[in-house]
């Protein structure tokens, strides 16, 4: 019970802590190295999108070619949050590292995964509508990365199951581990499900071969400016994260203290 | 272990045969769930031959979710988490005997469900060495997987909506593998597909659960 009453009160409680100004840096706000880190977040973000738009438009894709500049960098910035929940799920098993920020990392992480790997899912289907006729085809990475949204999805939710925080880092830390051993299985299942059954169907689609310089620069400008835009949020996410449990943690003290002087008075 | 393994299988499958949940509900279920794909899928134009070894799977997926729920709900009693901690058996052993108890369950469902394909959509059940294997490497696999995440998923009080979000995308590869592997057997996987690499796939998943579920489980009891 004591626990609704402190989560209701994070709304309130996070936004003053970091509005009041008189909280030190890096606890209530963010120090001068996350402002930089989200300066040039902003920065890369800004001219991927201005390269993107400048880019010209192909014969066979037309406009569409230009998600080639955010795409594929959110693709790459969802795996890298997903290897971080892993690698941080897996220092919080380990005696030796076990802390609550390993915990805090991991959430964090797949949180913002989560949300890269639907983007991608939907420039994806964006792009393949006018492309390929359809929102959706069943090509094994598609369908992979629809399972592992499905994953880490159950994952966050069981993040949310109330418990204690040492508690629900143990189950948190497994599942993600789970998770990951579970992908090259997917991985394999899916491969042989889609190529016993029809070809490739993106081979022809392949661009490796005759991709312009120009859409090669914007890629990888992408891929830079989303693993930027992800280093930064998880920053943030994890501060807020650790406020979250003080916040809990100051609910619960001041509920049993106002139990305590109800016991008094009574 | 192995002791304690025999002897928490043997208790949960004495419950089962007490209580009477898996005849009288669970079973019914399994054949109501062969007469509603039916319903959805015309049967006299032969998509349900055709599609029988997927609508098989799934069905078994789905008496999985309820097996292990009820696996769980056993568990949930006043003091019972207490007591089995307290018993001095290995948890290890804890963990291979429910998912042991689990896997019989769901064997017997899916020779009830093999029964219903036969009469309900006229399959054939030609090569059945291979049906054989692939239903035990995949049984054990779901059964591991669902212990497992039912024990995270355990002590919640959303643990029904929330098993079905943690157990589906994991156990996806089970689902692709045993329809692929059925499919070579029955003849109505269209291609030549090789049930072999199929197989293999299952087992490695089982294997990969079943260590998963020995070493996990420990931690996990002692949290609740």
């Amino acid at each position: 019970m004591t626990i609704a009453t402190s989560t209701s009160d994070l709304g309130a409680a996070a936004p003053a802590t970091g509005g009041s100004g008189a909280a030190p840096a890096g606890r209530g706000g963010g120090g001068p190295l996350t402002l930089s880190l989200g300066l040039a977040a902003v920065l890369a973000l800004g001219a991927t999108v201005g390269l993107g738009l400048t880019l010209p438009a192909t014969v066979e894709q037309g406009e569409y070619s230009r998600l080639i500049a955010i795409h594929p960098g959110l693709a790459w910035a969802s795996y890298v949050a997903v290897g971080v929940t892993a690698l941080a799920s897996a220092l919080w098993l380990w005696p030796r590292s076990r802390s609550l920020r390993w915990d805090q990392v991991a959430g964090a992480s797949a949180e913002i995964g989560v949300v890269f790997t639907a983007l991608t899912l939907a420039t994806g289907s964006i792009w393949g509508r006018p492309t390929w006729g359809v929102w959706w085809v069943w090509d094994a990475r598609l369908t992979l990365s629809a399972l592992m949204l499905a994953l880490y999805l159950g994952y966050l939710a069981l993040r949310r199951v109330p418990a204690p925080p040492d508690v629900r880092a143990r189950r948190s830390a497994l599942t993600a581990l789970l998770a990951v051993a579970v992908v090259p299985l997917n991985h394999f299942a899916v491969t042989w499900w889609r190529t016993l059954h029809q070809g490739r169907s993106l081979a022809q689609l392949d661009p490796g071969n005759d991709l312009d310089g120009a859409f090669i620069g914007a890629m990888l400008l992408g891929f830079l400016a989303m693993t930027l835009v992800y280093a930064w949020l998880l920053v943030h996410r994890v501060r807020v994260a650790r406020l979250e449990d003080e916040v809990e943690e100051a609910g619960l003290v001041r509920a049993i203290e106002e139990r305590r002087r109800e016991a008094v008075t009574a | 272990m192995w002791r304690d393994a025999v002897l928490v299988a043997g208790k949960d499958l004495r419950i089962e045969a007490r209580s009477r949940v898996a005849t009288n509900q669970v079973a019914p279920f399994a054949l109501l769930v062969l007469v509603l794909f039916a319903f959805a899928l015309d049967p006299d134009r032969g998509v349900l031959t055709r599609a029988a070894a997927g609508l098989f799977w799934v069905a078994v997926l789905l008496c999985a979710l309820l097996a292990v729920q009820r696996a769980q709900t056993v568990e949930a009693g006043e003091g019972t988490a207490d007591a089995l901690r307290l018993s001095g058996l290995d948890p290890a052993g804890i963990f291979l005997g429910k998912a042991g108890a689990v896997a019989v369950q769901l064997l017997v469902l899916e020779v009830l469900l093999g029964l219903g394909l036969v009469v309900l959509y006229g399959v054939d059940l030609a090569g059945y060495p291979v049906l054989a294997a692939t239903a035990l490497a995949a049984t054990l696999g779901l059964a591991a997987a669902g212990t497992l995440y039912g024990a995270l998923a355990s002590g919640s009080r959303v643990r029904e909506t929330l098993l079905p979000l943690l157990l589906l995308p994991a156990v996806a590869p089970v689902l692709i593998a045993a329809t692929r592997a059925s499919e070579a057997a029955l003849g109505t996987g269209g291609l030549d597909v090789a049930p072999g690499d199929w197989l293999a796939l299952l087992g490695v998943f089982s294997v990969v659960y079943v260590a998963a579920g020995t070493v996990a489980f420990g931690p996990l009891m002692e949290e609740q």
